[in-house]
């Protein structure tokens, strides 16, 4: 099933749709980036640092990278922090004036119990990012393992993973989630591990091409001809070759990971009250909305945006320098 | 082309089935007892027995399966736990209103977004593409209840443009209808927009970049022929096979917007399926949604080997 997508453009900004078209249409992608140029052992490792270094500096000019980086970094000291640095107690202290808007005593106002707005908003980082980043770690994980294997080995086993693979995308994530969570009762590792299961399927498939289409180069056939081990071909020799798709894969996918963790809070079907998630709050609160109580759920959900499109815009930025 | 809808009509066959199995694996993970949850936490035990019996319940898994099975092709799923509806008739209305958020929705953003795509393709590395590609990456990654959520603040309460709900009063003729579904529609339309306009975009600038392209231009074809006859043909096909795997996710995935503005669609009845722990309307309407998501991808994956021979002949392998 190969249709006419060619590799990404040289601006290489619309990469990584591009490759989800490719694979959307069951490409097997090819010329993400060239196979490690084979020279003599000495120079490699120095030719490696080399690119590295380029890599870091083109980075570093890119204005996207630059704000996302700031905004994560924004809200990883919240995350760190935690009740340490927030004015108020996030979780037991409450004010008898509720349901007032910002003001000098609290900035953000404060929710239907009194609590501080922007204490919640600032401890509630931790939710999420520490959630949503292990769960795309282990599903690069989970996925790079089962896509090397399948890509490497084919024959029925890749064939009926493949089509389970197929399965599993046709479910909505959010919907598969909500089903799973519900079923399994909701605390912070099943939220990591569904999240994590959910989206082992679309990294198996995306390092599944990438290997194929790596199988085929030179290289691979003559470390299989001077009679390495399997292993070793697919750890030593393609899995270095891979490392710029699994990257982008991974900075992608933890700004999906945000995104299915805050739906599923919101959802009831997550993180769990008293806790300042900020799904949660939008859920507890979104209906204030409409007469007029607004601060209580739109900085939670501005809040959630600012993740997502930093998360976005670092990926996008790391993606384009990949592929340069 | 016989040959190709035949082979993936099949392809579909085997998910679907796959996909009931999966239901059914996780809706009878479940801890539960449907006699109880009718009956209430008073009845006396024998009445939830009876229940159950009735039901069918207590049956052996595999019976239950097969039952399942079969539903999926008479469409009779029996009736509800929670409403003791038959569960067609909870799912229609449900399905018919999802459609036409989502129609409305798609009429808003496609031809938007191809337009953008296209433009931004045609002037690349200008100041239009930079931010056409920057906010597309900005606003697809946003969560559509996080911006439905935003929208209902800013235009519904701040500026009273639009209601707040979408569920126009019973009666009201479509144009009403539609003004009540302009706030979700748009959220989607900020979710969409961006990814559907950058996937045209790379498509555009690959065809451009093709020989095929250059060999047109310099046979001196006027320019509109080209991009029409030869650049819009080919530069297409990634969105279309996006669009068909978007408009699956759209009717079930947009649960969390669906919520907010109180639509009562697919996504809000698996919601409250969901939290009753409602099996028969649950298994349905997962089923449904995939069947629908199978649907879309199935045509455009046809629209896409219509609009390209080279992918009808090699996708049949």
């Amino acid at each position: 099933m190969t249709m006419n997508v060619p590799p990404p453009d040289a601006a290489g900004a619309a990469a990584h749709v591009e490759r989800e078209a490719a694979i959307a249409a069951g490409d097997d992608i090819v010329g993400e980036a060239g196979p490690v140029v084979a020279g003599p052992h000495f120079d490699m490792a120095a030719e490696r640092r080399q690119a590295r270094r380029e890599r870091r500096r083109l980075l570093l000019k890119r204005p996207g990278f630059i704000i996302g980086s700031l905004i994560l970094l924004f809200w990883i000291v919240c995350a760190i922090g935690g009740d340490n640095i927030t004015p108020n107690d996030p979780i037991n202290e409450f004010d008898v004036s509720n349901l007032r808007p910002g003001s000098a005593g609290h900035l953000l106002g404060t929710d239907q119990l009194g609590r501080d707005v922007l204490s919640r908003l600032m401890a509630g980082a931790r939710d999420v990012l520490i959630v949503a980043p292990i769960a795309a770690t282990l599903s690069v994980v989970a996925g790079t393992t089962l896509g090397l294997l399948m890509g490497y080995f084919r024959g029925w086993v890749d064939e009926v993973i493949s089509r389970i693979v197929e399965v599993l995308l046709s479910i909505p994530v959010v919907l598969m989630g909500l089903l799973i969570v519900a079923t399994l009762g909701s605390s912070r590792l099943v939220v990591i591990l569904t999240v994590a299961v959910l989206f082992t399927p679309i990294v198996t498939r995306t390092v599944r091409a990438a290997v194929l289409s790596e199988a085929q180069l030179d290289y691979v056939t003559s470390a299989r001809l001077r009679g390495e081990r399997s292993g070793f071909v697919m750890g030593r020799e393609i899995l270095p070759n891979l490392t710029p798709t699994i990257l982008v894969e991974f900075t992608v996918r933890i700004g999906y990971a945000v995104f299915t963790v805050a739906t599923l809070s919101f959802l009831g079907a997550g993180i769990q009250p008293p806790s300042p998630d900020w799904g949660l709050a939008i859920s507890d609160s979104y209906q204030l909305i409409q007469s007029g109580q607004w601060w209580i759920s739109i900085f939670p959900a501005l809040a959630i945006a600012s993740v997502v499109i930093a998360t976005n815009l670092v990926a996008d930025s790391i993606e384009a320098v990949m592929a340069a | 082309m016989t040959r190709y809808i035949v082979r993936r009509l099949a392809l579909s066959v085997v998910t679907l089935f796959l996909l009931v199995s999966a239901v059914f694996l996780i809706t009878n993970v479940f801890p539960s007892d449907p006699g109880r949850t009718i009956a209430g936490p008073f009845a006396p035990q024998a009445t939830v027995d009876q229940i159950n019996e009735t039901l069918g319940t207590n049956d052996p898994k595999l019976d239950q399966y097969g039952r399942l099975l079969k539903s999926v092709v008479t469409f009779d799923y029996g009736d509800s736990y929670q409403l003791r509806q038959p569960v067609t008739d909870l799912l229609r209305p449900a399905l018919g209103r999802s459609a036409k958020l989502v129609v409305f929705a798609l009429v808003l953003t496609v031809p938007l977004a191809i337009v953008a795509g296209m433009y931004a393709a045609r002037r690349r590395n200008s100041f239009a593409d930079r931010a056409i590609v920057t906010l597309g990456v900005a606003s697809s990654s946003i969560p559509e209840f996080v911006s439905g959520v935003i929208l209902q603040y800013l235009i519904a309460v701040q500026l009273g443009w639009f209601e707040p709900l979408a569920l126009a009063p019973r009666g009201s003729n479509l144009i009403t209808q539609l003004r009540y579904l302009t706030l979700p529609a748009l959220a989607l339309v900020v979710v969409y927009f961006g990814y559907i306009a950058r996937m045209t975009r790379a498509g555009t600038i690959n065809a451009l970049d093709a020989d095929y392209t250059r060999t047109a231009v310099m046979k001196g074809l006027p320019t509109g022929r080209v991009m029409r006859r030869h650049v819009m043909r080919n530069a297409l096909q990634p969105t279309v096979s996006v669009i068909g795997i978007q408009v699956g996710y759209l009717f079930s995935g947009i649960i969390g917007l669906e919520r907010i503005f109180n639509y009562p669609g697919l996504g809000l009845l698996i919601f409250n399926a969901v939290r009753a722990k409602d099996f028969p309307l649950l298994s349905a309407a997962v089923i449904v949604v995939g069947i629908i998501y199978m649907l879309c991808t199935l045509i455009a994956d046809l629209v896409i080997a219509w609009m390209n021979p080279r992918a009808r002949l090699e996708a049949v392998r």
